[in-house]
């Protein structure tokens, strides 16, 4: 954590205000102990505001207020996503553990249990991992809402995968109360060779704080895909905190439709040779209330790592995407492959993308490439599909999936991209019109 | 089939005219090869004809089978009949050139009232057609013209004019970047598409493209308009003599 610096008064006042009105929950003495220090990292550094460093494009009040704003609940009337894959269900409703709705959680090869049970139980796992890659993400950017997590969490998933998960695991959110002020959190361990694939889909609540600490050990590889939406009226601050080991894999892949400020953190640190990590994401954001952000921290401290953060946000009506992105290559991480691109395509004058890539090198033995670009709908390209008899919207419509492309192609299950694509398809017809 | 009267074009952001009072008829079946200098409005010409931004008409009209074309969008113009082959034909990755075939194929039926093309029906049709231009599954499993050499992209451009079949097709310079076999091959798949229904306008430099496809009328173009028009043996006159003595004769 930085050194004690004096805190705003306004910094202060607005922690204190979130604060007071909070308790922590009972549990185990390991528990409260990472609880209480949890709430001490917050207290130590305040909850965010506008001027902290990587708070300047995407304005924290309404995820710091105290009481969140309401938002709508919202039904597509879609099947629910990957209804067709084979995966074990596991549903939260406005972040309550489901049971009845939920599949059963006996599954070869991991151990699942909720949060909350885990929390109680004197001796577990999760002692050294709960709030731990948290807080080891704080050393390199203060991240208070994920510490906030910590300390107040009582449901989410635990998850211990000790070989090959037979089939993937679908976290499914569900939202019902236009007030629900959710926090969650998922603690997932990888033990050495452990291969798994997690799902996330559905809008989780009015407002969502959601921390994921992953630990791969050596030669595992896990594998996330994501999609947020489409609920229009959300607010969401979601933080995943991983760690990889010798020769492991990491993909995070993230879809986001719809939404008023969705901010997604994604901190990785390598410190086994030879690791992998990608981190991905496509945006389509439409209106002025829309506001994106991804934030991410790739630290390589291990030799002959990869990483590949690749994000391209589609934005029009005035809405604002941002990415904050940054490769750190400590000087111990020689043979390191880091490669980042951002980028927006927007659909008018209005929308706007701010970007602010970066790279911090120690090493001497290193490839990093880094690219931002802002650009319109390519004119050329439109009047040649439209001269070709396709329609201006079609073609628009062609232009954006293929802009997309470059990001999607990062999932690897085709079968998971495919129905992923057909929702785009949707988003896109829906605003043609 | 494509009549052009007295059609006066600027440029939108800046006030220059470049044609000057284009008068022109292609009949049905028959090939006008248009000529001339660099920057007689050749080009223009094929753009604003096929909807093309950045244009203000100022006087006259075109029209398409006695459709007006100027009141059309682009891809009203499309299906309607009329097809241009790009000088340089546009690069879009991420878009699959066989995807992109399909839905053009379709939006024009679509536009016309008419079924779609299954997806096995277009299948069949492309490779037939993709076979005859040299065109390889693979050039058609690529994102459009991306990565394609000069003679691949305008093999490209024939092979949407085949799968599209047009009623009036503008060519422009479409021999422009072509080393002799690939004109062959490209000529060879203009040919083919040649009949009674089926009008061309060839705009070239060259006497060389002409060889292949030969005209019925051959048009010089010049500071905006037409200034000469006369039959195959005009382009064997520039060929020899240059545009000097025409633009001369003219003056």
């Amino acid at each position: 954590m930085a050194a004690p610096k004096k805190m705003l008064q306004i910094k202060q006042d607005t922690t204190q205000a979130r604060l007071s009105s909070m308790t922590l929950p009972d549990g185990a003495t390991w528990a409260q102990d990472a609880r209480k220090a949890a709430l001490a990292r917050v207290e130590t550094m305040g909850l965010p505001h506008g001027r902290d460093e990587y708070w300047k494009f995407t304005k924290p009040d309404t995820l710091v207020q105290a009481e969140p704003p309401k938002a709508a609940t919202f039904d597509g009337g879609e099947a629910p996503l990957w209804d067709h894959v084979d995966r074990l269900k596991i549903v939260f409703v406005d972040g309550v553990f489901d049971a009845d709705a939920s599949d059963d959680l006996s599954l070869e090869g991991v151990t699942i249990e909720r949060l909350s049970d885990v929390m109680n139980k004197d001796i577990h796992w999760a002692k050294d991992q709960y709030g731990v890659l948290e807080q080891r993400g704080q050393e390199v950017v203060e991240r208070p809402l994920a510490a906030l997590n910590t300390a107040f969490a009582t449901d989410g998933i635990v998850l211990h995968a000790t070989g090959k998960v037979s089939k993937p695991i679908n976290l499914m959110y569900l939202h019902k109360s236009d007030n629900s002020d959710v926090i969650l959190h998922h603690c997932i361990k990888l033990d050495e060779g452990a291969d798994l694939t997690l799902l996330e889909t559905g809008p989780a609540a009015a407002r969502f704080n959601k921390t994921m600490e992953v630990e791969v050990a050596d030669h595992a590889g896990f594998h996330h895909v994501r999609v947020q939406g489409r609920d229009h009226e959300r607010r969401a601050v979601t933080g995943i905190f991983t760690r990889l080991g010798t020769e492991s894999t990491f993909k995070s892949f993230t879809l986001t439709m719809n939404g008023v400020l969705t901010r997604n953190e994604c901190v990785i640190e390598l410190t086994g040779d030879d690791a992998k990590a990608t981190v991905a994401g496509a945006c389509v954001g439409d209106g002025a209330d829309f506001h994106h952000d991804d934030t991410v921290f790739i630290t390589h401290d291990a030799v002959n790592c990869e990483s590949r953060q690749v994000f391209k946000k589609v934005l029009r009506n005035g809405a604002t995407g941002v990415f904050q992105g940054k490769i750190l290559v400590k000087a111990d991480a020689q043979k390191t492959d880091g490669y980042q691109i951002s980028q927006s395509l927007l659909l008018d004058g209005d929308s706007q993308f701010l970007a602010k890539p970066e790279l911090e090198i120690y090493a001497d033995d290193v490839i990093c490439s880094h690219g931002s670009t802002t650009g319109a709908i390519d004119e050329e390209a439109l009047f040649y599909l439209r001269s070709r008899g396709v329609p201006e919207a079609e073609a628009t419509d062609l232009l954006v999936l293929a802009f997309l492309a470059e990001a999607l192609e990062e999932i690897e299950d085709e079968t998971l991209a495919e129905a992923m694509l057909d929702r785009l398809e949707g988003w896109l017809a829906r605003r043609a019109s | 089939m494509l009549e052009i009267k007295n059609l006066h074009v600027k440029l939108e952001e800046e006030d220059k005219q470049i044609l000057k009072g284009v008068n022109l008829t292609v009949e049905p079946g028959k090939v006008h090869a248009i000529m001339g200098p660099n920057g007689s409005g050749k080009s223009t010409l094929s753009y604003v004809l096929s909807g093309k931004e950045g244009y203000e008409v100022t006087e006259g009209s075109a029209s398409l089978g006695g459709e007006e074309l100027l009141d059309m969008e682009a891809e009203e113009r499309a299906a309607a009949g009329l097809f241009l082959a790009f000088q340089y034909p546009v690069e879009i990755p991420g878009v699959g050139n066989m995807t992109f075939l399909r839905t053009a194929v379709n939006a024009q039926r679509k536009a016309r009232g008419e079924d779609e093309m299954s997806a096995g029906e277009f299948l069949k049709v492309i490779r037939a057609k993709a076979k005859t231009l040299k065109i390889d599954a693979d050039m058609l499993k690529r994102p459009v013209n991306v990565g394609f050499s000069g003679g691949e992209k305008k093999r490209n451009e024939i092979l949407q004019m085949a799968m599209l079949e047009p009623k009036m097709c503008i060519l422009d310079e479409t021999d422009s970047g072509l080393d002799v076999d690939a004109m062959k091959l490209v000529s060879e798949g203009v040919n083919a598409l040649r009949d009674e229904g089926r009008g061309f306008l060839v705009i070239t430099h060259y006497q060389r493209l002409l060889d292949h496809i030969k005209p019925d009328v051959v048009h010089i173009m010049a500071d905006g308009r037409i200034i000469k028009t006369g039959g195959p043996e005009l382009a064997l006159e520039v060929e020899n003599n240059g545009y000097a003595d025409i633009l001369a004769e003219v003056a």
